[in-house]
C-alpha cells in the first residue's frame, strides 16, 4: 500500500495536467487568428480614395490631408501650467477640456496611442507643427479625408464615416477608426474607391515596442490605390436643379433615355456635402439626422413614394392601345368627372369635348381615363385577370419594383395586381369600378421620382429603357452589362406614337402650353396629387404635390425627367416650370424662359410646409397663398457662379 | 574489454535517455525564449541560450565524474556531503548575493551559483544514510525528530535567505517517510491540515469549524465501535478551529504582500474590483501571460522559434520558472503532453527502480529523487497553468541555469550510480 502513494500521486498529476492543458490548448481554443494576436502589432497603410468626376470630367470629389493629434499618455512629460495653457491654446480647447482628454485617454491605456484631438485645420496643423517637438507624449497623425470641390450633390455623392462595430463585424476587412462610404456613391462603390488597405505585421515586445517584422514580412503587403470614377451626374444641370429646388421640397430626377445614364438627381432640402467633413461633422450630421421635418437626408428623388398623379394616364393609354380595346380616335364625353349610372365615381376639370386620346392625354381628362382602364380590366371575364394584365404592363416600365441599380437607396412603389385586390376585397368581392383611382394615378399605384424619370425615358425610346445607373466609367474596369443592356417593355412601338403625340400636344395646347421653350420640342405630361398627413391622429389633407414629367427633345430624346415638388399644388405651377428650365439648361445651355425662371427663384413653398406644424386651422389648394421672397438678387449671383 | 561493455550497460538507459530528451527538449525552448536577434550559433555564450549550451556540457562531465564514483563513496560520505552543503547555506548570509530580493546566490566573476540547488542531493543523502542505518526506527519519536532536523536545517537556512520556493520543496521528503514507515496518522493529518488551510480561508474560520464539526461527529456516531471519548474528538475540534485561526493569522500577518495577493489570487478572494485589477496587472501579469501564451499555442503549435508571444518577451522570466509556457505556445498541446508525460515517466521510472533496490539506503535515496522531481514537476507545471498560486521554483532539466541544471543531474546521477551497483551488493 505504501508503495502506491507515490506512484499514484504522480500519475493522477500527470492526468490533471493533461486535461488542464487539454482544456486550455484545444478545448477552449479557436483557431489562431493574427488579427487577434497583442504580440503582432497591425500597421495599416492606407491608399488614396479614388476621386469622383462628373460626365464632363470635372473633378467633384477629392482628398485633403487631416491632422489629428495623438497622445500616449504613459510618454507624457510634465508640463507646467503655462506650458499646458500655450498647448491648449494652439489646440483650441480648454484647460479642463485638457485635462478631460488626458484622463481618458490614461485610462483607455498608458501605453497606446488615443486620438487627443481630432482633424486639425491645415492652418492649426502648420502653427502647431513647430511647437509640437515640447510637448513630448503628443504627436500629430496624419489622416486622408474627403475633399468636395463642389457645394452640390450631397445626396449623390454621399459621405465617408468612421465604421461601426456592426460593419466591422459582418466585414472584417474593415478595423476600429476605417473610413467607409456612408450615402451615395461613396457607399455603393466604396469597394472601388477605397482601394485596399496594404498591412505591416510586426512583432512587438511586452513594452509595445516593435522588434521586428513578423517572419520577415512575408504576409505583409503594399496598398492598392481606389480607382477614380465618372460618374452620369452632368454638374452644372445638377447644380441648377438644386438651385430651382430652393425652398421647396421634393425631388428632380433626369435620366439620358439613350443610355439610361442619370443626369441629375435633385432632392430638397439638401446640404452642402463639406458640412459632413473635419472636425464639426458629427455636429452637423446630428443636425441633419435630427431634422425630421424637412428630413434633409431623405433622398427625395430615390425614396418619396407617392401616388403618381395624371402622368400615369399614359401608361394606361399605352396598355389600352396594347390590349385593342380602344381606338385613338374613339371618342369619350366627360361631364366634369366619370358616371357609373348616376354615381360620380372620379371628378374631373372643365375642358371641351368630344375626347378623344390626344385630347385625353393634353387636357388630362379624368373621365377618358376611367373610361379606358375599365375597358382594359373588363376585357377579361374576371376583373382579377384583367388586372394581372394591366399589371404586367405596368411593371414592364420598371414600376413596383426595386430598379436594381447602382444606387444606395431605393423604394420599390406599388402596382396593385389581382392578388392585391383578391387580399383587400375578398376573392372576387371587386370589380373595376371599385379601383378606377388607378386609371389617374391616384388609388393604390404609388412611384419614386426615380421610377417616373425612368417610365418616361421609356416612353420617349418607344418601349425600352436602360436601368438607370450613375456610374459612367471606372478607371481601368468596364461598367456592368445590366446597364448596357435594353430592358424592352411589353407594348409595341407602334402604339407609342399617338401618346408621344398627346405628351407634345400638352405643351402645344394642353396643361403645359404656358411652358413652351422656342426651338426645343418638349413631350410632358402634368400631374396633381392629392395627399393627406395625420396631424393628432386626424386624416388632413395638405395642398396637392405638383408633379411633372417630360423628355426632349421628341425626336431622339436626349433627356428624360420626372419632378415631384411636395405640396406645390397644380403640375404645371411648379414642378412643370422646374421641368421646362431642366430641359432647356441641358440642351441649349442657357435659359431663354428667364420669365419661369425668377418666378422659380422667388417663389418659396417653406409656410405651405409650416402649415401642418403651426397648430392652427390653416387652407389648403385655392385657399393657399404663395410665398414671395424677396432674395432674388441674391439668388441670381449664385446662378452664373454655377460655372463652377 | 568485455568487463568495460558490461559497466557501460548496466546504467538504467530508460533513465538516461528520459533524461537526455527533456535537457535536449529543454535547450530548444530556452533558445526561443531568450533569443536576442538573429541565431548566428548555438554556442555564443553573449546569449543565455550559448550560455546555458555550455551548462549542458559541463553537465555530461559531472555525468561521467559521479558515474566513476564508486557506488558506496556516496553512502559512507553522504553526511560529510550534507555537512559542506550545510556550510554553503550558511556561508550565502555573510558571503551571499542577493538577486530578486532572495541571498541564494555565490557570485564567482561573472558567475553566480546557488547552493540550494546542491542542498536537495545532500539532504537526500543524508536522510538515506539515516533512514538506513539499522538503529533507526521510523515508528520512534526520537528517530523522526531527527529526519526532521535533517530536512529542516536547510528548509530553514533557505527560507531565512528569503527563498520561500525551495524551502516548500523540503516538505516532499514525507513522502520518503511514509514509504519508510511513518504513521498513517501523520498522512492523514497533513491532508486535514492542507484542507483546513484552504477551506479556511476561502470560506472563513467559522463556516470551516462548521464543516468540521459536522465530519468528525458524524464520524464519532457512526462508528459502531467508539474509538476515543467524545471529549477527544471535541479536543480535535478546538485544534482545527485553532489551526485555521491561525493559518487565517498568519496569511494575513506574516506573510509578505505579494505572498498574500498571490494566495488571494489563487482563491480568488479579492472582491475589490480596483484592487483586483491592479493585482491582475502586477502579481498576476506573469500568470496572464503564460497562460495566453500557452493558450495560443492550439493542438500543434505555432513552431519552434515562431511563438509571437515568446519573440516578444511578453512572459517575463520565460526561460526560467516560465519555460513551460514557452512548450505551450510553439509545440502546443503536442508538445505539452509530451513534457507531461516524459516528467511522469521519469518518476515513474525512478519509483520502479527504487523499489527493485536491495540496499535500503539506494531505495531512500530513489524515493528521495522522485518526490524532489514530483514536487518540482508539479508546482511549476500547476502555476504557469494557474493550477495553483504562484511558487517560483523551476522546471527540472528544462529550465534555465547552471547550478539548478546541475543540482538535478547529480540528484538524479548518484541515483543512476547506486542503481547500476545493485548487482554488486548481492
Amino acid at each position: 500500500m505504501r508503495k502506491l502513494l507515490l506512484i499514484s500521486t504522480v500519475i493522477l498529476v500527470g492526468l490533471v495536467f493533461i486535461a488542464r492543458l487539454f482544456y486550455l490548448q484545444v478545448y477552449d481554443n479557436s483557431a489562431y487568428n493574427i488579427f487577434e494576436d497583442i504580440a503582432i502589432k497591425k500597421e495599416y497603410n492606407y491608399p488614396k480614395r479614388g476621386y469622383v468626376y462628373d460626365r464632363n470630367g470635372e473633378l467633384l470629389v477629392a482628398n485633403q490631408p487631416s491632422y489629428d493629434v495623438m497622445v500616449i499618455p504613459r510618454e507624457v512629460a510634465p508640463l507646467d501650467s503655462l506650458e499646458i495653457d500655450e498647448f491648449c491654446k494652439l489646440l483650441k480647447i480648454t484647460r479642463e477640456d485638457y485635462d478631460n482628454k488626458l484622463q481618458r485617454a490614461t485610462t483607455y491605456s498608458p501605453r497606446l496611442p488615443s486620438p487627443f484631438v481630432p482633424q486639425l485645420s491645415k492652418k492649426d496643423y502648420a502653427v502647431l507643427q513647430e511647437k509640437m517637438r515640447k510637448f513630448e507624449g503628443f504627436y500629430i497623425q496624419k489622416r486622408s479625408l474627403r475633399s468636395y470641390q463642389t457645394t452640390i450633390g450631397a445626396n449623390v455623392l454621399g459621405d465617408i464615416g468612421e465604421v461601426n462595430r456592426s460593419i466591422i463585424e459582418k466585414q472584417p476587412y474593415y478595423k476600429l477608426g476605417d473610413l467607409i462610404g456612408n450615402q451615395g456613391v461613396e457607399k455603393t462603390y466604396e469597394n472601388v474607391l477605397r482601394g485596399v488597405k496594404g498591412i505591416k505585421f510586426i512583432q512587438k515586445d511586452r513594452f509595445n515596442k516593435n522588434i521586428a517584422p513578423y517572419k520577415d514580412g512575408i504576409y505583409d503587403t503594399l496598398p492598392k490605390p481606389g480607382k477614380d470614377i465618372t460618374i452620369t451626374i452632368d454638374a452644372e444641370l445638377q447644380a441648377y436643379g438644386e438651385l430651382l429646388m430652393k425652398h421647396k421640397r421634393g425631388g428632380i430626377v433626369a435620366i439620358d433615355p439613350s443610355t439610361g445614364e442619370i443626369l441629375a438627381m435633385v432632392t430638397g432640402p439638401s446640404y452642402n456635402p463639406n458640412d459632413l467633413v473635419g472636425r464639426n461633422r458629427s455636429k452637423n450630421y446630428t443636425k441633419l439626422h435630427y431634422d425630421t421635418i424637412a428630413k434633409p437626408l431623405y433622398d427625395r428623388g430615390l425614396l418619396a413614394q407617392y401616388a403618381p398623379g395624371s402622368p400615369f394616364k399614359v401608361i394606361n393609354a399605352l396598355i389600352g392601345l396594347q390590349e385593342g380595346v380602344i381606338d385613338v380616335n374613339d371618342t369619350y364625353t366627360c361631364r366634369m368627372g366619370y358616371y357609373y349610372g348616376s354615381r360620380k365615381l372620379t371628378g374631373c376639370h372643365h375642358h371641351s369635348n368630344p375626347t378623344n386620346m390626344n385630347w385625353g392625354i393634353s387636357q388630362s381628362c379624368n373621365g377618358y381615363f376611367v373610361h379606358v382602364y375599365r375597358k382594359i380590366i373588363d376585357k377579361y371575364d374576371d376583373a382579377g385577370v384583367g388586372m394581372n394584365v394591366w399589371a404586367n404592363h405596368a411593371k414592364s416600365f420598371g414600376l413596383g419594383n426595386f430598379l436594381n441599380n447602382d444606387l444606395s437607396v431605393g423604394r420599390k412603389g406599388r402596382i396593385p395586381d389581382g392578388d392585391y385586390y383578391d387580399r383587400a376585397y375578398g376573392d372576387n368581392r371587386w370589380g373595376s369600378t371599385y379601383i378606377v383611382s388607378n386609371a389617374i394615378g391616384q388609388g393604390e399605384v404609388e412611384t419614386t421620382p426615380i421610377q417616373l424619370a425612368n417610365m418616361t425615358a421609356a416612353i420617349a425610346n418607344r418601349g425600352f429603357y436602360y436601368t438607370p445607373h450613375i456610374i459612367k466609367n471606372i478607371e481601368g474596369d468596364t461598367i456592368p452589362k445590366k446597364y448596357t443592356t435594353p430592358k424592352y417593355t411589353t407594348i409595341d412601338k407602334e402604339n407609342f406614337e399617338p401618346v408621344v403625340q398627346g405628351m407634345f400636344d400638352v405643351y402645344n395646347y394642353g396643361t403645359a402650353q404656358s411652358l413652351k421653350v422656342p426651338g426645343i420640342d418638349i413631350c410632358g405630361k402634368t400631374g396633381t396629387a392629392e395627399n393627406y398627413i395625420k396631424i393628432d391622429s386626424v386624416k388632413t389633407q395638405l395642398t396637392d404635390h405638383s408633379i411633372f414629367v417630360a423628355f426632349a427633345p421628341k425626336d431622339n430624346p436626349k433627356i428624360a425627367l420626372a419632378i415631384f415638388v411636395e405640396n406645390g399644388y397644380w403640375g404645371s405651377r411648379f414642378a412643370g416650370k422646374m421641368a421646362t428650365l431642366m430641359i432647356e439648361k441641358y440642351i441649349n445651355g442657357n435659359i431663354t424662359r428667364t420669365d419661369l425662371e425668377s418666378w422659380i427663384l422667388t417663389h418659396s413653398l417653406e409656410n405651405e410646409y409650416k402649415k401642418p406644424y403651426s397648430g392652427e386651422p390653416f387652407q389648403i389648394n385655392r385657399g393657399s397663398q404663395l410665398q414671395v421672397i424677396d432674395n432674388y438678387a441674391v439668388e441670381l449671383p449664385e446662378t452664373s457662379d454655377l460655372k463652377l | 574489454m568485455l568487463r568495460a561493455n558490461q559497466r557501460h550497460f548496466k546504467f538504467d538507459w530508460i533513465t538516461i535517455i528520459l533524461f537526455l530528451l527533456l535537457v535536449g527538449f529543454g535547450f530548444l525552448n530556452i533558445l526561443s525564449a531568450s533569443h536576442i536577434g538573429e541565431i548566428t550559433s548555438y554556442f555564443d555564450t553573449d546569449q543565455l541560450y550559448g550560455k546555458h549550451m555550455m551548462f549542458i556540457g559541463l553537465t555530461f562531465v559531472l555525468i561521467v565524474l559521479i558515474l566513476s564514483v564508486e557506488a558506496k563513496f556516496y553512502e559512507q560520505f553522504a553526511s560529510v556531503i550534507y555537512l559542506v552543503a550545510m556550510l554553503t547555506l550558511v556561508g550565502l548570509f555573510i558571503f551571499g548575493k542577493e538577486v530578486n530580493g532572495a541571498r541564494s546566490w555565490y557570485g564567482i566573476g561573472s558567475m553566480t551559483i546557488q547552493p540550494s540547488e546542491f542542498a536537495k542531493f545532500a539532504t537526500a543523502l543524508a536522510v538515506a544514510r539515516y533512514m538506513s542505518d539499522l538503529q533507526t526506527n521510523m515508528q520512534t519519536i526520537k528517530d523522526q525528530i531527527s529526519v526532521v532536523a535533517i530536512i529542516f536545517t536547510p528548509a530553514l537556512l533557505i527560507l531565512l535567505q528569503n527563498d520561500a520556493g525551495s524551502t516548500i520543496v523540503y516538505l516532499s521528503f514525507f513522502f520518503v517517510f511514509y514509504r519508510e514507515g511513518l504513521q498513517q496518522v501523520y498522512l492523514t493529518i497533513a491532508i486535514s491540515l492542507i484542507i483546513l488551510a484552504v477551506v479556511g480561508l476561502k470560506f472563513g474560520v467559522l463556516i470551516t469549524a462548521i464543516i468540521a464539526a459536522i465530519i468528525i461527529f458524524t464520524s464519532y456516531f457512526l462508528r459502531k465501535r467508539k474509538r476515543g471519548s467524545l471529549i477527544k474528538h471535541i479536543a480535535i475540534l478546538v485544534a482545527c478551529v485553532v489551526f485555521s485561526y491561525g493559518v487565517k493569522l498568519f496569511y494575513e500577518h506574516a506573510l509578505q504582500p505579494h505572498q498574500q495577493n498571490r494566495i488571494s489570487l489563487w482563491l480568488r478572494l479579492e472582491k475589490d474590483p480596483t484592487k483586483l485589477e491592479r493585482m491582475k496587472k502586477v502579481e498576476a501579469y506573469n500568470l496572464i501571460q503564460s497562460e495566453h501564451a500557452i493558450s495560443s499555442g492550439g493542438l500543434t503549435g505555432k513552431g519552434f522559434l515562431q511563438g509571437t508571444r515568446t519573440t516578444g518577451k511578453f512572459v517575463p522570466e520565460q526561460h526560467t520558472d516560465y519555460i513551460f509556457s514557452t512548450v505551450g505556445e510553439e509545440w502546443g498541446f503536442m508538445g505539452t503532453s509530451f513534457v507531461v508525460l516524459l516528467f511522469v515517466m521519469l518518476i515513474v521510472r525512478i519509483l520502479y527502480l527504487a523499489e527493485a533496490q536491495k540496499s535500503q539506503f539506494s531505495r531512500v535515496y530513489g524515493y528521495g529523487v522522485a518526490s524532489i522531481l514530483l514536487v518540482h514537476f508539479t508546482i511549476n507545471i500547476g502555476m504557469v497553468m494557474g493550477l495553483i498560486p504562484t511558487v517560483g521554483i523551476p522546471l527540472p532539466f528544462f529550465s534555465y541555469g547552471g547550478s539548478g541544471l546541475w543540482g538535478f543531474t547529480i540528484l538524479l546521477f548518484i541515483f543512476v550510480k547506486l542503481d547500476s551497483n545493485k548487482i554488486n551488493e548481492w
